[in-house]
């Protein structure tokens, strides 16, 4: 529980300070270079003051705080995954979100809800058991549920899904979460900037400069930095920033359109996804229904939308929820996602020394905000990977030891 | 981009489609080294531009090359795969 709001009601300091200060000119060297302000990178920024009392750092973000997939996704937290190594993760991160409201002192929202992955075929019951037996196993909570339970959980729902996919069961993750967004980077910056982080808005690097397979500076619209550490953390502009210190990855880039409803009297408790309808679901605090599907099926790099994806996705809530028909849609929106073959992400040291990669998050990197900050601070302070991401690193391309991730996506991409 | 140019059919909606992903020259399978066979199986320029990329008209089976701008999703020319000879 956040003390904030009470301190605020006993307070008579009106308004509260900033979360943040001022901007001020770049220095001309900095410790380390966090290329992009959105939750991951912020939260890279927080533990290295914090854990390893590396302050000398500074935050670059083309846009606004938040502005990229942070501020562009559905919150949905879960650890239900597919593998040991991911479920080891996500549940790290499950557990580090829980505290983060007292930590920042900032209410985060966080909202434990109870995950349901429904299942309309065979296949699909097949996968939810697996992944049900690796999450016990590993000791997250999560178990196969028949569909008498997930009507009893969400009476609203229509099991026969108008008879065109009759939900035969569902993975339940009782831990499942949503949070709000926004001030999981507010959250992260704002503590980051009390221990001496600078974060600068509007400041988009250009270049950055190696010398003998080493970094040595970054370029920017506002200057130049020299720096020794270089950790880019930009989501679906990763590829544009490998270009510049010329590493290759199997990173492409799709747009995930989003959308909410008007806001509607609470009466949806859980968070509802299905694979093969193409749907995640959960109603926000202030009822809109926050709503997301599949990203768009051909490589693209503009964050517009589309009518075809909200059709799409309304005629797939229309199977789980017929009495929606008459909800209008109050806002859609686009992220870029890097997606990975193996829908995992790609952390930790690259062949260039210096420079660190935090990316390949394509539709999961939210819920990782605070573990990927707290893995790569490790990697960027003592230059060596903790074992929890040593799966997730580059080089298990060149090594054909891929983390098979995709049946553990929210929905089939 | 709601529209797509078969090569064979025409102007057709983009539904009708499906995307293949970048076209990527296969390198000489006894010259490879390691190194490059595994650039060529994952690696991908995800950098945004105008990309030469497979599609894949459904209702008629056609595999054509369609050259788009990924920065703003505009087409600049579609046409059949040639072999090698059209890329050189």
């Amino acid at each position: 529980m956040p003390y904030q709001l009470v301190k605020y009601a006993l307070s008579s300091k009106y308004p509260r300070t900033r979360m943040f200060t001022a901007t001020v000119d770049l220095k001309d060297n900095y410790d380390v270079v966090i290329i992009g302000a959105g939750g991951h990178g912020l939260a890279a920024a927080y533990y290295l003051a914090r854990d390893y009392d590396i302050t000398n750092v500074a935050v670059l973000e083309k846009d606004y705080i938040g502005a990229g997939g942070t501020g562009r996704n559905t919150t949905i937290i879960r650890s239900n995954y597919l593998t040991p190594e991911g479920v080891r993760f996500y549940d790290e991160s499950l557990r580090l979100f829980k505290d983060l409201s007292t930590e920042f002192d900032l209410n985060l929202f966080y909202s434990e809800r109870g995950h349901f992955t429904l299942a309309h075929s065979d296949s699909a019951v097949r996968t939810m058991r697996w992944r049900a037996e690796v999450n016990k196993h590993m000791g997250v909570n999560s178990e196969f549920v028949n569909p008498d339970f997930v009507k009893e959980s969400c009476p609203y729902i229509d099991l026969t899904c108008g008879g065109n996919a009759p939900i035969m069961g569902a993975l339940y993750h009782p831990p499942g979460a949503i949070a709000r967004h926004d001030a999981v980077a507010w959250g992260y910056g704002a503590g980051a900037v009390k221990r001496g982080v600078e974060i600068h808005q509007n400041t988009e690097v250009v270049g950055i400069d190696v010398r003998k397979g080493k970094v040595i500076g970054v370029r920017t619209n506002r200057g130049y930095i020299r720096t020794s550490k270089i950790l880019s953390a930009v989501a679906g502009w990763t590829p544009q920033i490998t270009d510049m210190v010329g590493i290759r990855t199997p990173i492409y880039v799709r747009p995930l359109q989003a959308c909410v409803s008007e806001p509607l009297k609470p009466f949806l408790d859980t968070i509802i996804v299905s694979g093969s309808l193409h749907v995640y679901v959960s109603q926000s605090s202030r009822g809109e229904l926050v709503m997301g599907g599949a990203t768009d099926p051909y490589d693209l790099n503009m964050m517009r939308t589309s009518l075809e994806f909200t059709e799409g996705l309304a005629s797939h809530m229309l199977d789980l929820f017929p009495f929606l028909s008459e909800v209008k849609i109050l806002r859609v929106w686009a992220g870029l996602c890097d997606m990975t073959p193996d829908f995992a992400p790609i952390m930790g040291k690259t062949p260039v020394e210096g420079f660190y990669l935090d990316a390949g998050w394509g539709t999961w990197g939210f819920k990782a905000t605070p573990i990927s900050g707290k893995t790569m601070a490790h990697t960027i302070a003592k230059d060596c990977e903790p074992d929890l991401i040593y799966a997730f690193r580059l080089s298990r391309f060149e090594d054909f030891e891929l983390t098979g991730e995709k049946g553990a996506a929210s929905v089939g991409h | 981009m709601k529209i797509l140019n078969c090569p064979i059919n025409g102007p057709r909606p983009i539904h009708e489609f499906i995307y293949g992903g970048e076209f990527r020259d296969m390198p000489d399978v006894d010259a490879v080294t390691d190194g490059e066979w595994v650039d060529y199986l994952y690696n991908r320029s995800g950098v945004p531009g105008i990309k030469r990329e497979w599609w894949y008209h459904v209702a008629s089976n056609v595999w054509f090359i369609a050259e788009r701008d990924t920065a703003t999703n505009v087409v600049c020319k579609t046409y059949l795969f040639e072999g090698r000879r059209n890329y050189e």
